[in-house]
């Protein structure tokens, strides 16, 4: 089959890929880039929307922690953006089930949030990532989480239950206020329906609850060094975890992910910060000038052609941090963006794949 | 010397201020339109690159019945319209980064592979950057006759300048072959500027790029219509020379038609954004037609906008040109711009007319615009 199509791009259809016409049919329909159709879209939890996905034939799944990345086209332009799928893994109906929260500069969230409907078309990408169940499973679970983070270790305890797992487990969720938790229902019939399972909710803004500790966590899973312990969520919690394992000397039981918020918006005056040429391994100080001129004060030789923005000559991948285009001041914060480095300045820290 | 713009009171003279405030405006344009993209000018795309892969398809079905000679001219029609399509509107503004702002992985410049022989790769480097920056600059740009014409007075005259026009006419029958070989700078070569192992991974690169397209074109669509073998062939032949024909004839009325002014090094050295905008201005010329003719030229019938913002999507030109018109009028300059038939005789004049020896044609005179410059208020253009 592969080869078949391999054929057909090269004889037939070059210098454009057959995907570039079977999209025009149906956009589900392609072969190399994989699409998915939402089927359920559910607004439970206050600022959540829960959305159902049906993935084109090439879908194999995730396993429960991993994360897709889809696409959504909103003015115009693609967004990209990583999900951890909330639903358990080896779904029979082969759907993938996505819960995400409305951040404040959350552009994709937000648009999801607000316009997601039945039949909308975004891009997939296979699932991946190395924060998962293994696949012979532990003799005990801890899922500690916070906010969105929720999403990975929902997926976990899930597929634990739906095994009809028998080990121990904690679930300790972290959040605002009870609203916000989105799947609280389910969590908690699941909590009712297998006595091992044990479902905590934390709300140290609005009770007097405190924040994640040692006494919490040996008062609710005296266990706990037995486990294994999935994290995910804002950069407090995880450090206030990090810390209690480490000084248990259970580092190594740990596993987290990082959760990622979106890059706040930065003062573009500000010439702060590190540039990290990833590609050649070279740091330097930013200096407010525009990346291309960096990378040559840097000893660095890129590819460049006008040096005044028309010629794309110079384009290369910025990895993370928040860049200006010089031209129009317009601000990118988006990780993996191909910017021109001739028209571009970094604002504060920026890794640049140069 | 050039063949200069010419304006009716004799040479216009910018001053530096002037030529700051024609800068800050057109950014201003530029920021305008930039801001204002969306899902418009994205549904735009896809519109044409729908009719495109269309037309591509429904050209090579009506083939099948190639036997019956309307059906043969309506596949080659079809075929002809999608491969201009391809090139233009779609390859050539792609391949400038017009659509890079969509963040499409398939639209985006670095990828996008076009239907004609010429590797993308090899076409933005002489094109989006030699071209594109040093426009109508002598020596520099070599877009300025490809290295075979003689297009400009400048041009020194030699007895092989005979022939220009019907170097003109192969060029424009060959003209993929001849973009393809563009990068390649075949006279450099000739006069030892460059050697053959700086050419080596272009010509590895074209011939894996041609080979496909004569595969596909020539070979296999051909077998795929059994009998028809040759009818199929000669209609793609036909196709692919109609395009030819008719991109090399929009893309000179682009820079050569009469009016249009070139530049010496010398002139352009440390130029401002004001003067890089005056230069592009100075030398483009736009064509006069139908929204239809616009699509099907690439909106290249807008060169003077396309010059003064490559990198934005063709389809803002029609409504960016009375703009920038109106800016050219404000301060005097020259617009250049007509119906098809005008510029394109123009150029086939200029052709005729450079294959003389200058003592047997009049000159062209004087610069039709200076351009005071910062400092030591040189001129430009002269
Ligand atoms: S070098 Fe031409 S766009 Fe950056």
């Amino acid at each position: 089959m592969v080869g078949l199509l391999d054929l057909v791009q090269k004889t037939m259809t070059t210098p454009h890929p057959l995907d570039r016409y079977l999209e025009l049919v149906r956009p589900t329909l392609t072969r190399r880039s994989m699409r998915a159709e939402i089927t359920h879209v559910r607004r439970s939890a206050v600022g959540s929307v829960t959305l159902t996905l049906k993935p084109a034939r090439q879908w194999s799944g995730h396993v429960a922690g991993q994360y897709v990345q889809i696409g959504v086209v909103i003015d115009g332009v693609r967004h990209t953006r990583c999900y951890s799928p909330v639903n358990a893994e080896g779904r029979r109906d082969r759907h993938i089930e996505l819960t995400i929260k409305a951040h404040p500069h959350g552009l994709v969230s937000n648009h999801l949030h607000d316009n997601a409907i039945p039949g909308m078309v975004v891009d997939l990408e296979p699932a991946a990532g190395v924060f998962h169940l293994p696949a012979s499973r532990p003799e005990s679970v801890v899922l500690i989480s916070g906010g969105s983070g929720i999403t990975p270790v929902l997926s976990m305890l899930r597929t634990l239950a739906n095994e009809s797992y028998r080990g121990r487990i904690l679930f300790l969720h972290y959040n605002r206020s009870p609203e916000f938790v989105a799947h609280r229902e389910e969590l908690e019939a699941i909590a009712m329906q297998h006595s091992n399972v044990r479902v905590e909710f934390r709300y140290p803004e609005t009770q007097r609850d405190a924040g994640f500790g040692y006494d919490e966590l040996e008062a609710l899973a005296p266990w706990f060094a037995d486990a294994q312990t999935y994290l995910c969520g804002p950069p407090g919690l995880m450090a206030a975890v990090r810390t209690v394992y480490e000084a248990e000397q259970l580092g190594p039981r740990l596993h987290s992910e990082e959760f990622t918020l979106t890059t706040a918006v930065v003062d573009p005056a500000d010439a702060e910060g590190k540039v990290t040429f990833s590609g050649s391994g070279v740091v330097a100080e930013n200096t407010g000038e525009s990346l291309l001129e960096q990378a040559e004060a840097a000893g660095l030789t890129p590819e460049y052609g006008c040096r005044m923005g028309i010629c794309f000559s110079c384009t290369a991948v910025k990895r993370s941090g928040c860049t200006r285009n010089l031209r129009t001041g317009e601000l990118d914060s988006d990780p993996d963006q191909q910017i021109q480095i001739c028209i571009s300045a970094p604002v504060g820290d920026v890794d640049i794949a140069l | 010397m050039a063949i200069l713009t010419e304006t009716p009171e004799g040479p216009l003279v910018l001053s530096v201020e002037q030529v700051e405030e024609i800068g800050r405006e057109l950014d201003a344009l530029r920021a305008r339109v930039t801001a204002d993209l969306g899902d418009r000018d994205r549904e735009y795309i896809y519109r044409v690159i729908k009719a495109q892969r269309g037309l591509e398809i429904a050209g090579r079905g009506l083939l099948y019945l190639g036997f019956l000679p309307p059906f043969w001219l309506a596949g080659v029609a079809a075929l002809s319209v999608s491969k201009i399509l391809d090139n233009m509107e779609i390859g050539h503004n792609v391949m400038h980064g017009q659509w890079d702002w969509m963040r499409e992985p398939t639209l985006n410049s670095r990828v996008f592979e076009w239907d004609t022989v010429c590797p993308a790769d090899q076409w933005r480097h002489s094109h989006n950057y030699m071209h594109h920056t040093y426009t109508n600059i002598l020596d520099m740009d070599r877009d300025i006759g490809y290295g075979i014409l003689r297009v400009d007075e400048a041009q020194p005259w030699n007895p092989l300048r005979l022939g220009n026009p019907l170097y003109a006419f192969m060029l424009m029958v060959a003209f993929e072959w001849g973009v393809m070989g563009h990068d390649l700078e075949v006279e450099n070569i000739v006069r030892g500027k460059k050697s053959w192992a700086d050419v080596k991974t272009l010509l590895k690169g074209q011939s894996r790029k041609a080979g496909r397209q004569v595969l596909k074109d020539y070979v296999v669509f051909p077998a795929l219509t059994g009998p028809l073998f040759l009818s199929t062939l000669a209609a793609n032949f036909t196709a692919n020379i109609v395009r030819n024909l008719w991109t090399f004839s929009i893309i000179f009325c682009g820079h050569f038609p009469s009016g249009v002014q070139t530049f010496t090094k010398e002139e352009c050295a440390e130029e401002t954004q004001g003067e890089w905008y005056v230069r592009q201005m100075l030398g483009s010329a736009n064509i006069q037609g139908s929204k239809l003719f616009h699509v099907m030229s690439g909106n290249l019938s807008h060169q003077i906008e396309h010059h003064l913002f490559p990198d934005l999507p063709a389809n803002r030109y029609p409504e960016m040109a009375p703009e920038v018109r109106a800016l050219c009028e404000k301060h005097g300059l020259p617009y250049n711009t007509g119906g098809f038939a005008k510029q394109i005789g123009s150029v086939w004049g200029k052709l005729f007319k450079l294959a003389l020896p200058p003592f047997l044609v009049k000159n062209s005179g004087e610069a039709g615009v200076i351009v005071m410059r910062q400092g030591q208020a040189s001129e430009v253009g002269v």
